[in-house]
Order: structure tokens, then C-alpha cells, then sequence
């Protein structure tokens, strides 16, 4: 068996009293997509920008196409592409200048000319950096990353402020990567994100890795229940919901109750006639098989997206 | 080197495409050149070249303001971050920013020359090697400071209050704007401890007096403002940030006054000696002796 591309063992970082990073370990195989999931502050970015030596580790290991990111990190520079969080070119750079100046920083490459094309961006060629959309400045951010033709790629939060048409403008872009079977690490706080591509997610919160697999394994452990989603006119004891028919759990979530049902429909019957003999009301009702959200809500009791 | 060749490329061109640079790098230092020569000099050729060498001198200084407000707003919007994922180095960044500034500034230069020459029917412009060994290290010099007031700086607004900070006593003290001779005791006294007053004198003796490159005045100046750059250059190297977020640390403000010592030395010297004093002085005063041509009197 071929060793993992990238590592990352019991990793820690600390900006001055914050642990932000609390002992992460996880690996990636080559051609793999691996995805940091988890909500804004949980320490994606930290442990990504620690990957790709921008920032320096206070303990534990990585390594990174068989580097150390720190110690080597002018050889790492050349193996690896990166779309970062927080960034941005000259607003007076062309895109093809753009392309070209960080084509000229590498040793090996692929041609501006192609990149271009591949990202739908050959009309804005001449534009300057200031005059393009936030979708169009994300795909020329994904095609900076893809210039020296790297084998690790690293998305932070690669769609993030954009709207839904262009998220999945992006993720057809991602796709397409993930068939040419590239290794590619991203971080999000979008659900779909991470179930549509990776093919293994780790879940992070408080700087901690919470749950790993594939987002069908993540799904699977939620249970094997379906997820019932409850607004109730009159206030309801969260004990009593979870000793109906067919409830294996219940619990409160921004004034719903989430149940989570063996058998949704027996479940359903049983709560209606409940509430009929508390004189209280259903308001509203959601059924969902449960989502990798659903085991971020399990593991947490909160919600990804505040 | 690469990497400096193409960021330098880079530089030009979005230099050529900022507002801000066409201020300071050619209405300023063409509004100083007319306003000198028009009105000080009154457009008479032996005060055109009088006033030419301080003209150039402004030219040359105005590269910290372009310089340290390109690094900031580099950092300040992560335009330094998404550098910093690629092979390019501190050094590429800071050395790129110089040298495009070397290669901007030039023209400026040459067109006061040719300014001078055509309007104002100068014929003689002293040692123009001298002053172009001034212009080449004054810039690299002057551009490293702007490096280092990016660097201990974290806001592009604490970068422009400290920018003028600097700028001030720079063109009051130096014989830039007021001519050093008529400035008050005290005044010339902290004059002395400036790197811009012996640009000033030094580029004026240059080109009104046809000071040779092997002078000792000359020499001596252009080893302090080499030893100035190299300790400004190495210094913003060390305090470079590519974060936006990333804090300067107290001590390191403290490392910034220690580049102030090849000019605290020549200082201290020349406020024994008098030396460049005594020089601005007799150039001052030679305006007053009657001149047919536009070849200055000479007393020494």
C-alpha cells in the first residue's frame, strides 16, 4: 500500500491563550478528496494554512508529499496549489497577466492559455482583477492554484459568499478535478459541499476532529433513522416526545423539536395523536433522511451555520 | 532572480497604472521643477542649475511615499498571502519594488534635465556621473525606507502619518525646498543629521560645481546612503509580514533606530568639521556674485 500524500498527527495551534487547533490527526491518500467540515472558528483554516506553511505549528506532525511544510517549505511551494480564504490580487492585474506572473514562478506547469479556457475565463482575459464578479475572481483563484500542475490541492471555503448558481459553477469545476483523480483537501461550513464532493469528510469543532469517513459512513452511524422535523404551536416536554412510537430521540433545535425516528410514519401517528390530547397543534412538519448535518447536530447539539 | 525579474515586470506595470504614482512621481516633482525654476530662479540658466540639483533630490525621495503605500495596501487587501503560497521570497517582493522604482524614477529625472536644458537654456550641467551615482543609490535608499515604514506599520493610515512625519523635516532641513545656508542655526544643526541633506548638497555640488565621483564629500556620502540602504533594506526583510494580521513587535521599532546610526556618525562629524555647512554656504553665496554665463562662480 502506497503511504498517505498528506499527514497530519495530533496537531496543535495556539494564537496566544486560543487553542484553535486541539490534536487533529487525519491522512489523505493520493487522488483523494478530503474534506475539513465544521463551523466558522473550528480550526479549518488554522490546520489547512499550517499544510501549506503559511503558518507555523506549535506541536504535533505533518507532512506534505513526503515534506514538512515548515522545514522545507521553498520545495513544498512547488508541489503544492492553493485557493486561500481572506485574499486577493492587484486590482489593476489582468487575468492573463495574472496567470502568467505566477505561471513564471514554478518550475514545471500547465499553459496559461489552457487554464484559461478550462475556467470559462478566456473573454475576461484583458479585464483587470477589480472589474470581475466574486464567481469569476473563484475561478481564477482555482485556476491560479491549478498553474504549476501541483499534486496536493487546497480549497478554503471555495465557495463561500457566493451565490447558489455560482456555488455550483464551482463545484462542476471541483468535479471535473476529482476526476483527473487529483488529491485535493478543502475546508467548508456547507453541508452539500462536502457530501456532493469529497470522498472522505472530517467533521471539526473547537479545534478537534470529531467524526471521520465517508459521508455515507457518517450518515449510516447517525442511526439509520429518518429525521422529523416538528414546530408545535404549544411549548412540549422533550421526555415525553421521546417516549413515543418509533422515536429514538428528541431534542430541541431554534424553537423545533428534531426528532429522530425508526419508523417515520407509526412515529408521526403516535406525536399527532399526543398532541391531539394535550390540545396542542402541529405548525409545521419537515421529514429528512439525515444528513451529514444531522450528525454534526447529534455530536454537537448545534447547528453548522449559525 | 526569476522571480525578481518577472515581479519587478509586475511592478512597472501596475505602478504605471496607479493614480497615486503619477502624483508623486511626476506633478509633484515637475510642479517643484517649474516652481523653482520659473519663480525661484526667475527661468535665469545659472539658477535653473542652482536649484536643479535639489529638484532632482525632491524627485529621488519621493519613492518612500509610492513604495511603503504599495507594500501596505499588498498586505492589507492578502495580496502578499496569495504571494507567499508560491516560491517567491521576502526578498523577491521587497528587492522587486525597489528596483522598479529605480527604473520609474529615471525618466522623471531626464526629463528635468532635458526640461532645463530646453526651456530654461541650460547648457551646462556639472558632473552628470556624479549625479547619476547620487540619483541611483539615493533611490534604492530612499525606497528602503519606504520598506520600513510599511513594515513597522500595520494600517495604511498609521503608514501615511508617519510617511509625513518623514516627509517634512526631509524637505525642510535638507536644503530641498529652503536652501541650507539661510536656515537657522538649530535648523542646520539637525539638518546634518539627515540622509536627504547630504542628497541635496551633494547632487547640487554635483551639478553646479561639477563635484568629481572621487571627492571626498562625495564618497563619503555615497557610503553612508549605501550603508543606510543595506541596513533599511535588511531590516524590512526581517520585519516583513505577508499576513494582514500579522503585529510588528515593540522590539523590532526598536531595530529601526539602529539604521539611523551611519547618519547620527556623519552627523555628529560634520556638526564638528562643517564641512558640507561651509559648502552650501559658498554655493548659496556665489549666486550673488555677478554671472554673465551659466557657469557658477567658484570659492573656495
Amino acid at each position: 500500500m502506497t503511504p498517505p500524500i498528506l499527514q497530519v498527527q495530533d496537531l496543535v495551534k495556539r494564537y496566544g491563550d486560543v487553542e484553535a487547533v486541539r490534536g487533529v490527526s487525519f491522512a489523505v491518500k493520493e487522488g483523494e478528496v478530503f474534506g475539513l467540515l465544521g463551523p466558522n472558528g473550528a480550526g479549518k483554516t488554522s490546520t489547512i494554512e499550517i499544510l501549506e506553511g503559511l503558518r507555523t505549528l506549535d506541536s504535533g506532525r505533518v507532512s506534505v508529499c513526503g515534506l514538512d511544510p515548515q522545514r522545507d517549505s521553498s520545495a513544498l511551494k512547488h508541489e503544492i496549489g492553493a485557493a486561500l480564504q481572506s485574499t486577493s490580487l492587484p486590482d489593476k492585474l489582468r487575468v492573463m497577466e495574472a496567470l502568467r506572473l505566477f505561471a513564471s514562478f514554478y518550475k514545471r506547469g500547465r499553459k496559461p492559455e489552457e487554464l484559461l479556457k478550462r475556467f470559462g475565463l478566456e473573454e475576461k482575459r484583458n479585464a483587470f482583477y477589480n472589474q470581475l464578479s466574486g464567481g469569476q475572481k473563484q475561478r481564477l483563484a482555482l485556476a491560479m492554484a491549478l498553474i504549476n500542475d501541483p499534486q496536493v490541492l487546497f480549497f478554503d471555503e471555495p465557495t463561500a459568499g457566493l451565490d447558489p448558481q455560482v456555488r455550483r459553477e464551482i463545484y462542476d469545476v471541483i468535479e471535473e478535478l476529482k476526476k483527473e483523480k487529483k488529491t485535493i483537501v478543502i475546508t467548508t461550513h456547507y453541508i452539500e459541499e462536502a457530501e456532493r464532493l469529497c470522498d472522505r469528510v472530517a467533521i471539526i469543532d473547537h479545534g478537534k476532529v470529531i467524526a471521520l469517513g465517508t459521508p455515507h459512513e457518517l450518515k449510516q452511524n447517525s442511526a439509520d433513522t429518518t429525521r422529523v422535523e416538528v414546530r408545535l404551536a404549544k411549548v412540549e416536554s422533550l421526555e415525553k416526545l421521546r417516549t413515543l412510537d418509533g422515536v429514538v430521540d428528541a431534542r430541541e433545535l431554534d424553537g423545533a423539536y428534531v426528532l429522530h425516528c425508526r419508523r417515520a410514519a407509526p412515529a408521526i401517528v403516535s406525536l399527532v395523536k399526543h398532541l391531539e390530547s394535550q390540545g396542542n397543534e402541529l405548525v409545521g412538519l419537515e421529514i429528512a433522511t439525515p444528513s451529514l448535518e444531522d450528525v454534526f447536530i447529534e455530536m454537537t447539539g448545534r447547528r453548522l451555520r449559525d | 532572480m526569476k522571480n525578481f525579474a518577472t515581479l519587478t515586470r509586475m511592478r512597472i506595470q501596475l505602478t504605471l497604472r496607479n493614480k497615486m504614482f503619477l502624483f508623486f512621481s511626476v506633478i509633484m516633482p515637475f510642479g517643484f521643477f517649474f516652481l523653482y525654476s520659473g519663480v525661484f530662479a526667475k527661468g535665469i540658466p545659472l539658477l535653473v542649475r542652482y536649484f536643479l540639483g535639489p529638484v532632482m533630490a525632491l524627485t529621488v525621495m519621493g519613492s518612500f511615499w509610492g513604495l511603503s503605500a504599495a507594500l501596505v495596501t499588498f498586505r492589507e487587501q492578502g495580496i502578499l498571502r496569495r504571494f507567499h503560497v508560491t516560491p517567491v521570497t521576502a526578498s523577491d517582493m521587497l528587492a522587486s519594488s525597489i528596483v522598479a522604482n529605480f527604473v520609474l524614477t529615471l525618466p522623471t529625472i531626464l526629463v528635468e534635465v532635458l526640461f532645463a536644458r530646453f526651456f530654461f537654456h541650460v547648457t551646462a550641467f556639472g558632473n552628470l556621473f556624479s549625479a547619476f551615482i547620487l540619483i541611483a543609490i539615493g533611490t534604492m535608499s530612499f525606497a528602503s525606507l519606504g520598506l520600513v515604514v510599511a513594515s513597522v506599520t500595520n494600517t495604511m493610515q498609521e503608514t501615511q502619518v508617519i510617511n509625513q512625519l518623514i516627509w517634512f523635516p526631509l524637505i525642510f532641513l535638507s536644503g530641498a525646498t529652503v536652501p541650507l545656508a539661510s536656515l537657522p542655526q538649530v535648523a542646520k544643526r539637525v539638518g546634518l543629521f539627515l540622509p536627504a541633506t547630504y542628497l541635496v548638497t551633494e547632487l547640487q555640488d554635483a551639478v553646479y560645481w561639477s563635484a568629481s565621483p572621487r571627492s571626498r564629500d562625495f564618497l563619503l556620502a555615497i557610503g553612508s546612503l549605501t550603508v543606510w540602504a543595506i541596513l533599511t533594506f535588511f531590516l524590512s526583510a526581517q520585519l516583513f509580514r505577508w499576513e494582514p494580521e500579522g503585529k510588528i513587535p515593540r522590539k523590532a521599532k526598536l531595530l529601526v533606530l539602529a539604521t539611523a546610526i551611519p547618519f547620527v556618525l556623519l552627523g555628529i562629524w560634520q556638526n564638528r568639521s562643517n564641512r558640507t555647512m561651509a559648502k552650501a554656504q559658498a554655493m548659496f553665496e556665489s549666486l550673488d556674485a555677478p554671472a554673465k554665463t551659466d557657469q557658477p562662480a567658484k570659492k573656495h
